[in-house]
C-alpha cells in the first residue's frame, strides 16, 4: 500500500509535467487547429536555456527568464512560418511545426554537446517524507508548481480581456474577427502561452536526471496526454497528462513483477496503449467536443 | 462511371468516341476518348522522354561506380515506400505518421523468411525473391488493415497521433522481440535477394553485387510505380480522391468509406512492406532502432518535397532526400567551416538534420505542390515563351 501510493505520486508529479506539456497543444490547437509538433524543442530549449542561465543568475530567476525567453521564440516561429499559412489545410501547417521541430532541436542540440546538462535546481533526488510515505521532493514540487499555473492559466481564460479574446476565438475565428477580436493576436498569445508552459515543462524533466539530446522525447508522452483528454479541452489535458503519468509509473514499478512478457521499459509505450484503448471506446477522447460536420 | 456502364451505354450514342481512337495529329492537347484522357503517356514527348529516361536508368548500371549505384539503389527503394505512403496520405487523404512499423514489419518478415534455418534468429531459408517479398508486402498489409478500423473511426490530426504512437509500440515489440529482431544494438541479418537461384548480393558472372541489386530495385520501382500510376486512375483511385476532398460528400455520392480507407491503408502497406524487404537486402543488416520516427518523418518528407498524390513526386522526393545525405557529407571539403567531426558544432549531420527540416518549411510554404510543381511551372514556362501567360 505504501509502495502504491508512492508511485501514484511519483506518477503525479511526471503527470503534471506531462499536463503542462498537453496544455501547450492544446491551447495552440484551440486558436489555431493546429498541433504543434515543435512543442518538444521548445520543451528541449526551454531545459537547456535555465542550465546555462542558473549559472549567472540563480536558479529561479534562470526558471522565469527562459520560460519568456522561450515564449518568445515561440512568437517568432509563429510570426515567420505559421502566420503565412492561415487558411491552409491543417496538415500541412502541422507537417510545417515538424520540419520547424527538427531545426530548432539541431540548434539546441549544439548547445547541449555531448554530456548532460544539469539544471542547477535546489530539488535533485532528495526526498520528504509525507507522514509515513517518502516521496522525492522535485514530485511534489512539479505538482505544486502545476497547480498554481493551471489555476492562473484558467483565471486568465475566464477573467481577462486576452482570455476572453482566446475563448471567442476558440469559439468561432470568424465571428470574433467581426467582433473586434484581433485573431492574429490570439494566434501568437497562444504559441506564447505554449512555449512557456514548454519551457517551465522541460526545466521540471530536467530536474534530477539533468537534460540531454533524448530528452526531446518526453514531450511526445503529452501527445497520448491530449488525445486521452480530447484535442479542445483544457481540463481534460490536465486530467489526461495525469492519467498518463500515473499508469506510466504503475507500469514502471508494477509491470515487471505481474506482467513480465511485456518486455523491459514497457512503461515507456504504455502511454500509447492507454491512448488506443481511450480512442476505441471514445474516439474524441474523454472531455473533446465530438466534431460535428456540417454537409 | 464504372467500365461496365460505359461500355453498355456507347453503342447507344455513336457520336461519341468511346476506347482507343486516332490522335489528330499536330493537335496534341485534342483527346477524343475517355482512354486517351487517362492514357498514362499521352503525348508523343512523353513517351519519348519517358522511354529514353528509364533507359538512362538501366544504363547507369554499367556508366557508375559501385558506390553510387547502391546510393541511387537505396533512393529507388525509399521511392517504392514513398509512393506507398502517398497513395494513403496523398491520394486517399488519411494523414499517416506510422509508415516506419509497416516497413519494419516487411523488413523482418523477408528477413525471417529468406533467413537461415539453423541461425540464432528465426529463418525458414527461403531466399527467392519472388516468395518473400509478396510475403513482407502481404503481412505488413495485414497489419495496415487491422490498424484501419482506427482510422475509419477518427480524423485528421487524431489519425496522425494514433498512428504516431503505432511507431513507439512497434519500435518497442520490435526491441524485445529478440528471436525475430536481435535486439537493439545487435539486429540481425537482413533478408537474402536470391533470383532463380542467383544470389544478387554477392558478385556473379552477371555483375558486381551493386549492379545487379540496382537493376532489381530500378526494375521493381516501375512496376510498383506503373501500378501506383493505374491504381490512382482506376474507380479505387478515384474514390480515394473523392474520400480525401470531402469524406461526407463521397459517403454522399455512395463511395463506401470504411472500405475505401480499410484499402488505401491495406495497398499503402503493402508498398511499406516490400520497401522495407528491399531496403535491408543493400546493407545485408537491420537493427530494431531504425525503425523511429524519424523514418517515418523522412517518408512525409518525401511525399511533401517530392509532391503529394502524384507518383513521379514520390519518386523525384525519394531520390531528393536521399541523395542529400551523401551530398551534405562532401560538404566539409567544399565550405570550410563545416566540419565532418561530430564533435564540432557545424557538423555535416547538424547540416542535413537541418537541411530536412528546413526544406519541409520552404516548399510547405513557397511551394506546395513540391518538386513535381516546380517541373511543371518549368514546363509551362518554355511552353508558352516567349510569353509569360
Amino acid at each position: 500500500m505504501k509502495g502504491l501510493l508512492e508511485t501514484i505520486i511519483r506518477g503525479l508529479g511526471n503527470g503534471s509535467v506531462y499536463a503542462l506539456l498537453a496544455l501547450g497543444f492544446v491551447i495552440i490547437y484551440k486558436a489555431t487547429r493546429v498541433i504543434s509538433f515543435a512543442q518538444p524543442a521548445l520543451m528541449l530549449a526551454g531545459a537547456v536555456a535555465v542550465s546555462y542561465l542558473a549559472e549567472v543568475t540563480g536558479f529561479y530567476a534562470a526558471v522565469i527568464l527562459s520560460a519568456l525567453l522561450i515564449a518568445l521564440v515561440a512568437l517568432g516561429i509563429e510570426r515567420v512560418a505559421i502566420r503565412p499559412m492561415v487558411g491552409r489545410p491543417v496538415f500541412v501547417v502541422a507537417i510545417i511545426t515538424l520540419g520547424i521541430d527538427v531545426v530548432v532541436r539541431v540548434v539546441v542540440n549544439a548547445f547541449i554537446g555531448r554530456d548532460v546538462r544539469q539544471m542547477g535546481d535546489p530539488w535533485g533526488f532528495t526526498q520528504v517524507s509525507l507522514g509515513p510515505l517518502v516521496v522525492q521532493s522535485r514530485w511534489l514540487a512539479m505538482l505544486l508548481v502545476t497547480a498554481v499555473l493551471v489555476a492562473l492559466l484558467f483565471a486568465f481564460f475566464r477573467y481577462t480581456k486576452y482570455g476572453l479574446a482566446m475563448r471567442a476565438a476558440a469559439f468561432d475565428q470568424e465571428t470574433a474577427l467581426a467582433q473586434g477580436v484581433s485573431v492574429g493576436m490570439v494566434f501568437a498569445l497562444s504559441w506564447g502561452l505554449a512555449g512557456f508552459l514548454a519551457a517551465i515543462a522541460g526545466m521540471f524533466v530536467g530536474t534530477g536526471q539533468g537534460v540531454e539530446q533524448l530528452t526531446w522525447i518526453i514531450a511526445l508522452k503529452a501527445l497520448p496526454a491530449i488525445i486521452v483528454g480530447g484535442l479542445d479541452s483544457l481540463g481534460g489535458a490536465v486530467v489526461g497528462g495525469l492519467v498518463v503519468g500515473v499508469v506510466e509509473s504503475l507500469f514502471q514499478s508494477y509491470q515487471g513483477e505481474f506482467a513480465p512478457w511485456l518486455g523491459q521499459n514497457f512503461a515507456v509505450v504504455s502511454p500509447y496503449v492507454v491512448m488506443l484503448i481511450v480512442l476505441l471506446v471514445r474516439p474524441y477522447g474523454l472531455f473533446g467536443t465530438r466534431e460535428v460536420e456540417r454537409v | 462511371m464504372t467500365e461496365t456502364t460505359r461500355s453498355a451505354a456507347a453503342p447507344a450514342a455513336p457520336d461519341i468516341p468511346t476506347g482507343r481512337s486516332h490522335r489528330v495529329r499536330g493537335r496534341p492537347l485534342l483527346y477524343t476518348s475517355y482512354a486517351q484522357d487517362m492514357a498514362l503517356l499521352d503525348t508523343r514527348a512523353k513517351r519519348v522522354w519517358t522511354g529514353l529516361l528509364v533507359v538512362l536508368a538501366f544504363a547507369l548500371t554499367v556508366l557508375l561506380q559501385d558506390r553510387s549505384l547502391e546510393v541511387l539503389a537505396t533512393a529507388y527503394v525509399m521511392a517504392i515506400g514513398a509512393i506507398g505512403l502517398n497513395i494513403v496520405t496523398g491520394y486517399a487523404g488519411q494523414v499517416s505518421l506510422g509508415h516506419a512499423f509497416f516497413v519494419a514489419i516487411g523488413a523482418y518478415t523477408a528477413a525471417a523468411l529468406s533467413g537461415p534455418v539453423d541461425g540464432q534468429r528465426l529463418g525458414y531459408g527461403i531466399a527467392e525473391i519472388w516468395i518473400w517479398l509478396p510475403a513482407a508486402g502481404l503481412v505488413a498489409a495485414a497489419a495496415g488493415v487491422l490498424v484501419a478500423p482506427l482510422a475509419t473511426r477518427l480524423r485528421g490530426l487524431y489519425l496522425a497521433i494514433v498512428t504516431l504512437g503505432l511507431v513507439f509500440l512497434g519500435e518497442h515489440i520490435f526491441k524485445e522481440w529478440q528471436e525475430l529482431t536481435g535486439g537493439p544494438g545487435v539486429g540481425r541479418e537482413a533478408a537474402v535477394p536470391q533470383l532463380f537461384g542467383v544470389r544478387l548480393d554477392q558478385d556473379g558472372p552477371l555483375g558486381t553485387k551493386e549492379q545487379l541489386l540496382y537493376t532489381l530495385m530500378l526494375a521493381l520501382l516501375i512496376v510498383f510505380a506503373v501500378a501506383a500510376r493505374n491504381l490512382a486512375r482506376s474507380r479505387i483511385g478515384r474514390a480515394f480522391a473523392a474520400v480525401r476532398d470531402r469524406d461526407i460528400a463521397a459517403e454522399v455520392i455512395g463511395v463506401p468509406l470504411t472500405r475505401y480507407k480499410v484499402l488505401a491503408f491495406g495497398i499503402s502497406s503493402f508498398y511499406a512492406g516490400c520497401a522495407g524487404g528491399l531496403l535491408y537486402t543493400i546493407s545485408g543488416y537491420v537493427e530494431p532502432g531504425s525503425f523511429s520516427l524519424l523514418m517515418s518523418v523522412q517518408f512525409i518528407a518525401m511525399v511533401l518535397i517530392g509532391g503529394v498524390a502524384t507518383v513521379s513526386g514520390s519518386i523525384a522526393g525519394a531520390l531528393f532526400i536521399t541523395l542529400l545525405q551523401p551530398l551534405t557529407r562532401s560538404l566539409p571539403s567544399l565550405v570550410p567551416f563545416v566540419s565532418g567531426d561530430t564533435t564540432q558544432t557545424p557538423n555535416v549531420f547538424q547540416v542535413e538534420t537541418v537541411l530536412y527540416g528546413l526544406l519541409i518549411v520552404l516548399f510547405l510554404i513557397f511551394e506546395p505542390r513540391g518538386l513535381f510543381g516546380l517541373w511543371i511551372r518549368i514546363r509551362n514556362y518554355w511552353k508558352s515563351w516567349p510569353f509569360s501567360y
